[in-house]
């Protein structure tokens, strides 16, 4: 009966969109890395960061949209160092995704310490406020939870046909699937792999940083720690579940977040019947049973994990 | 550029990667503590006080050296055979809930049967934990390092579901924990007014155990040609799938009795924050000892003192000890490109 | 002399040297290409070569030496200077992506990489008017990883003609070729060069150089040792330039084939993209029996159920007079089957570990080098020690790295390793690929004496030369299916040629009807 109530509540929808955000953003960024050939492990500790300095310089007085270039630029510089490590120098891109995930965590806390001593209640700041698109709006129930919602959703939402215009249509994506599928034919065609994937690391790293960024400076309004709670890790079981396609991407994210919507209204229905902490746990269960689903007949791009070294057959 | 493979890589050159890298990570930090705003060289000597300056600081550096010790040598067996488990922090929470389960009065042995008890209950809860990843891994191709951090998560919403809910302690006064350890579990102390507990000793038997085993026994030889050629150990006719299943029993089981170091030696009960993240710094103690089970020991002794000492230097310039997580992961980062000085000679071309 | 008029050197190489580490591959080599020829640039295995030829694309930048495309110098170590300039190159192992279409592939690096769309419909009519005038037809749409092998090297071709290479290196294009497809390949050559192109021909292969090529080059040891018009030299001469010596090829005396050691009856199975249908073929305990075919008609199917990889899924797998126990390589190492892998690299050795952890990588378990689960350090070094030597396996000592084995003494530590312990029957699977013409020789003769000694060998190879040196008979794969086994003294180039390519010499029926 409620459950029925809820699947036609705007609220929920609403909620499905606004969740699905980090995750679009996180899943999309990992998507270019992965179709590049390299596997980015630092996601999560990217998606801290980037809620870290986003929240900080609107903090510190700056403008929202600021914030965002900044996150998307410190993101970069995280996507160059693991691109220096896994790709110009080939190291594990196992081992430097986790090194990277653990540094960009512990100096997002260090500096948030640092820059913001020991107060009782963490302090807020003016996150983005809902945009009403005119006239799509007033659409009933879509138009409340679609077309309400904050810039960075639309950021979003935008960047799913942009990434996959760019994967499929024009040159630079070409090149960069190429360089994931076999790099010796892209060095052969007069192209250079490492810069190419150094570049989807780096675009795909900023985009994972927006992503966080939206949770500090769009949805709540203060940075606290563990915020990014495993979205970086379900986001590369996303990743898997879309095989690397942009739309199903979405898909995937926009399932991942009703799924999550739907936890917290079941949890708050049923406190009595079962912990909540079961609810808490079904994301990650969820991903793992996605996992499960998608692994066996998925199409990785060939050339993933696998360094390239200039000349060496 | 190009890197050309060395023929013979001597001790002493493999020695100096992670040798390097803490060089590299403590310059680097400097950066930082300079930014923090304090003196640097009074800050280093906090650090280095606090870390080994005085008896009590040194039983703790091995105190928090123990767990790490378990966390490490589980990393360094399971990334051998190229299984990455990521999921230490679970399997040590799995093995603290086993050992909470064994020993708050479930059972009633005398302590040289109780702790045999205990430690053997977490390593089967440990070893079971990673099972699961393992055999995804091997029937249907999913990737393992995805599953075992998410099973961390879920694990930890376990552990909070039992202390809030069936297992809080009634006589804790509203604080999430469990009942303690009966007396007969308890690890016994080793040095009077410190911390520091059999555990330690449990951590060099086993680093010395998993070493006998790696170097000389069957098992770790297929364990290594697994991981550093998979086809060529399946040509060979080494069962790789029963390796890599043996692999995560140990792997898991291991990681595990750092939980019942800390619920049965360090603190005497169950509660939720017995771990700030040994499974991961395990990570980082594993890869600075370059997978190497003795030197295991050695990088987790640093890796404690570097936390200790931050814990001591945050009391004395005011600088958050989150410092000693990063110096960790920059210690981690420079350990991989100091292994490749070591393994690769730089030639232009 | 009768003319004086030199023709245009379109492209000149002066005084290339390379070094790798201890290796001088290239010695201060210096060619020149003129217009509208071909030159043949042979030698064997590890002569230097694609180490040339990669410097000349750009993949490597030599250590001294220059290169200058019709006058003007090329820039180093940049195969899209090289593109620009007009050099085309087709690899040895191809560099497609199978995920991506015909089209893709081809056009890749093509338009500049910011231009915001692609000009695919221009692209595809562009193609379709090289394909028409080249003879080398491929749907442009169609995934490559669904191509033949033939189909393949179409579009390797297709994408050097589209980015109008006028000077043209083929780097062991016919490798994966049968007879009549090479035929097929250089007609198209001759017509490029008709249309003003010019190609360098990389071969180890004397007749198709002396087919194909005006001028030779032979490459001996990473130096130009002679420059040849083919019109003025003979085979010997080349053989001999390209080798440096006299090679004894080793004798292959007739013996009685004795028991069979390895029986396939019927056998029909499907194992990642290689199949076999209905394969019934006999090993003897003193034969060679050679499977000849183009790489993709069965042989890793073929190789991989004898090495224990697969299992049938009808008909039987008979080892030494016994169904076969089961089929995990386990059980073929303790049925006595010795296996000598296609690929050292990937499924023969570990690198990372020690010359003689790997000579004891299949018989750890043995009572002789384990007790109880122990590992008896001291036997497995005495046991690496006396079959390095017997086998002379060069290069490092037994508690060495195997990684700094060169490759021909990484094939004789799998040698070592399966032949010292007399295994009634061996599998051996291109066992002499990329070796030098020494260690070839040397892995023959250790295959002939393996044989005499009673030993059943079933060679699989791509290698016709090869094959007709060592087998005592001859079965060719086609698609799964083997054709009736061939004498060898009756069997000859011509007849194997066309058996490869799938053309039976008597009824349609006759590959299965035929007792091995």
């Amino acid at each position: 009966m409620d459950l029925l109530e809820m699947f036609v509540s705007v609220g929920f929808w609403a909620a499905t969109v606004r969740m699905a955000t980090p995750l679009i953003f996180g899943t999309i960024g990992e998507l270019i890395c992965e179709r590049a050939g390299v596997l980015n492990l630092g996601i999560e500790g990217i998606m801290t960061f980037g809620a870290m300095i986003a929240w900080m310089w609107v903090y510190q007085g700056g403008d929202l949209w600021m914030a965002v270039a900044v996150a998307a630029g410190c993101g970069a510089a995280w996507g160059l160092l693991h691109a220096t490590f896994s790709v110009y120098l080939g190291l594990s891109q196992h081992v430097t995704g986790i090194g990277i995930t653990l540094l960009a965590s512990s100096l997002s806390y260090f500096s948030f310490r640092l820059l913001l001593p020991d107060v009782s209640t963490p302090p807020k700041i003016e996150p983005f406020e809902p945009i009403a698109l005119p006239g799509l709006s007033e659409i009933p129930v879509l138009g409340e939870a679609l077309f309400t919602q904050t810039a960075l959703t639309y950021l979003a939402l935008a960047t799913v046909p942009l990434c996959w215009y760019v994967l499929y249509r024009t040159p630079l994506g070409l090149a960069v699937r190429m360089v994931g599928e076999n790099p010796m034919a892209a060095a052969s065609q007069g192209l250079d792999v490492l810069a190419i994937r150094t570049g989807a690391v780096c675009a795909g790293s900023a985009l994972m940083s927006v992503g966080g960024a939206f949770l500090t400076i769009s949805v709540f309004d203060a940075f606290y720690f563990e915020m990014i709670n495993g979205r970086g890790w379900i986001c590369i079981a996303l990743v898997i579940f879309a095989s690397w396609r942009p739309g199903k991407a979405l898909f995937g994210a926009l399932l991942f977040a009703a799924f999550d919507a739907l936890q917290i209204r079941v949890q708050q229905a049923s406190s009595t019947l079962i912990p909540y902490q079961f609810f808490l746990m079904l994301p990650y269960v969820l991903s793992i049973v996605a996992l499960i689903i998608m692994s066996r007949k998925a199409a990785y791009p060939k050339a993933l994990l696998v360094p390239f070294r200039r000349g060496e057959r | 550029m190009r890197l050309e493979p060395r023929t013979e890589a001597t001790f002493w050159l493999r020695a100096m990667a992670p040798i390097l890298a803490v060089i590299v990570a403590l310059a680097l930090c400097g950066f930082l503590i300079l930014w923090a705003g304090a003196p640097l060289l009074e800050a280093y000597a906090a650090l280095a006080r606090g870390a080994l300056g005085s008896r009590f600081a040194l039983s703790e550096t091995l105190t928090r050296a123990t767990p790490l010790i378990f966390t490490g040598l589980a990393v360094a067996v399971a990334f051998r055979a190229k299984l990455w488990n990521i999921g230490g922090e679970g399997q040590l929470y799995a093995g603290a809930l086993a050992a909470t389960w064994v020993g708050t009065g479930a059972i009633d042995l005398p302590a040289y049967l109780m702790i045999p008890a205990i430690f053997s209950a977490a390593a089967l809860a440990g070893g079971l934990l990673l099972l699961l990843p393992t055999l995804l891994k091997i029937r249907l191709k999913v990737d393992e390092v995805v599953t075992t951090l998410l099973l961390n998560f879920v694990v930890l919403l376990f552990v909070n579901y039992l202390l809030f809910g069936p297992w809080k302690d009634p006589l804790s006064m509203g604080w999430p924990q469990a009942a303690p350890i009966v007396d007969s579990g308890l690890l016994p102390n080793l040095v009077d007014r410190t911390r520091l507990h059999f555990g330690l000793l449990a951590g060099l038997v086993a680093s010395v155990a998993v070493w006998i085993v790696m170097r000389f026994t069957h098992w770790g030889f297929e364990i290594r040609a697994v991981g550093l050629n998979t086809p060529a150990a399946v040509f060979a006719g080494i069962p790789v799938n029963a390796t890599v299943v043996r692999t995560a029993l140990l792997s898991g089981g291991l990681a595990a009795c750092a939980g019942v170091t800390e619920v049965c030696g360090t603190k005497g009960y169950l509660t939720l924050d017995i771990s700030p993240g040994f499974g991961y710094t395990g990570i980082a103690v594993a890869m600075l000892a370059g997978l190497h089970p003795l030197g295991v020991v050695v990088s987790a002794v640093f890796v404690a003192a570097i936390y200790n000492g931050a814990d001591s230097m945050s009391r004395a310039v005011g600088i958050s000890n989150y410092l000693a997580d990063v110096m960790t992961a920059v210690a981690l980062l420079a350990v991989l490109v100091s292994s490749l000085l070591v393994q690769y000679r730089i030639r232009r071309g | 002399m009768s003319s004086n008029v030199q023709p245009p050197s379109v492209l000149s190489v002066r005084g290339i040297s390379k070094r790798f580490g201890d290796i001088q591959a290239n010695r201060d080599i210096s060619l020149s290409l003129n217009a509208g020829e071909v030159l043949a640039l042979l030698g064997e295995n590890g002569a230097g070569k694609t180490t040339l030829m990669s410097i000349l694309f750009g993949h490597y930048v030599a250590d001294a030496g220059s290169i200058e495309v019709n006058g003007r110098p090329l820039p180093p170590g940049s195969p899209s200077a090289a593109i620009d300039a007009g050099i085309g190159m087709v690899h040895q192992h191809f560099t497609l992506a199978d995920n991506l279409s015909v089209l893709d592939n081809v056009v890749l690096g093509t338009e500049r990489l910011w231009s915001p769309f692609q000009r695919r419909r221009q692209a595809r009519d562009r193609l379709s008017a090289l394909a028409d005038r080249f003879g080398l037809n491929v749907d442009p749409d169609a995934r490559v990883g669904n191509l033949s092998v033939g189909e393949r090297q179409r579009v390797e071709l297709l994408k050097v003609l589209y980015r109008d290479a006028r000077i043209l290196i083929l780097d062991e294009p016919t490798a994966v070729l049968t007879p009549q497809e090479a035929e097929a390949l250089f007609q198209t050559l001759t017509e490029m060069v008709s249309n003003g192109l010019s190609v360098i021909f990389i071969s180890h292969k004397l007749n198709e150089v002396m087919a194909i090529a005006q001028r030779i080059a032979v490459l001996r040891h990473g130096a130009v040792v002679g420059e040849y018009n083919r019109a003025d030299t003979s085979r010997t001469e080349l053989a001999t330039a390209m080798v440096g010596r006299e090679v004894a090829s080793p004798t292959r005396t007739q013996m009685d084939a004795g028991e069979p050691v390895l029986e396939l009856k019927s056998v029909s199975l499907r194992h990642n993209n290689s199949r076999l249908l209905h394969a019934t073929l006999k090993v003897g305990q003193h034969e060679v029996l050679g499977i000849a075919g183009v790489s993709g008609n069965g042989q890793t199917a073929l190789a991989d159920l004898v090495s224990g990889l697969c299992v049938p899924e009808s008909g039987e797998l008979v080892v030494l007079g016994r169904p076969a126990g089961g089929h995990t390589p386990a059980h073929m190492v303790a049925a006595g089957v010795g296996r000598i892998p296609e690929d050292r690299h990937t499924a023969g050795v570990v690198h990372e570990m020690t010359v003689s952890e790997n000579l004891v990588l299949e018989s750890y378990r043995q009572p002789e080098f384990s007790r109880f689960g122990w590992l008896r350090v001291r036997p497995i070094l005495e046991h690496a020690r006396t079959l390095m030597e017997r086998y002379d396996v060069r290069g490092a000592g037994p508690d060495t790295r195997t990684s700094s084995l060169s490759g021909g003494n990484m094939q004789k530590l799998i040698l070592a390793r399966v032949l010292s312990r007399r295994p009634p029957l061996v599998l051996a699977c291109q066992p002499t690929r990329g070796l030098d013409v020494g260690a070839t020789a040397y892995v023959h003769q250790q295959i002939l004496e393996t044989r005499n000694q009673g030993s059943g060998i079933l060679l699989i190879s791509e290698d016709l030369d090869e094959l007709l040196t060592l087998s005592d008979r001859i079965m060719v794969i086609y698609q799964g299916e083997l054709s009736p086994a061939i004498p060898t003294e009756q069997a000859d180039r011509a007849r194997l040629g066309l058996l490869m390519s799938g053309q039976r010499t008597t009824g349609p029926s006759s590959g299965r009807d035929h007792a091995a």
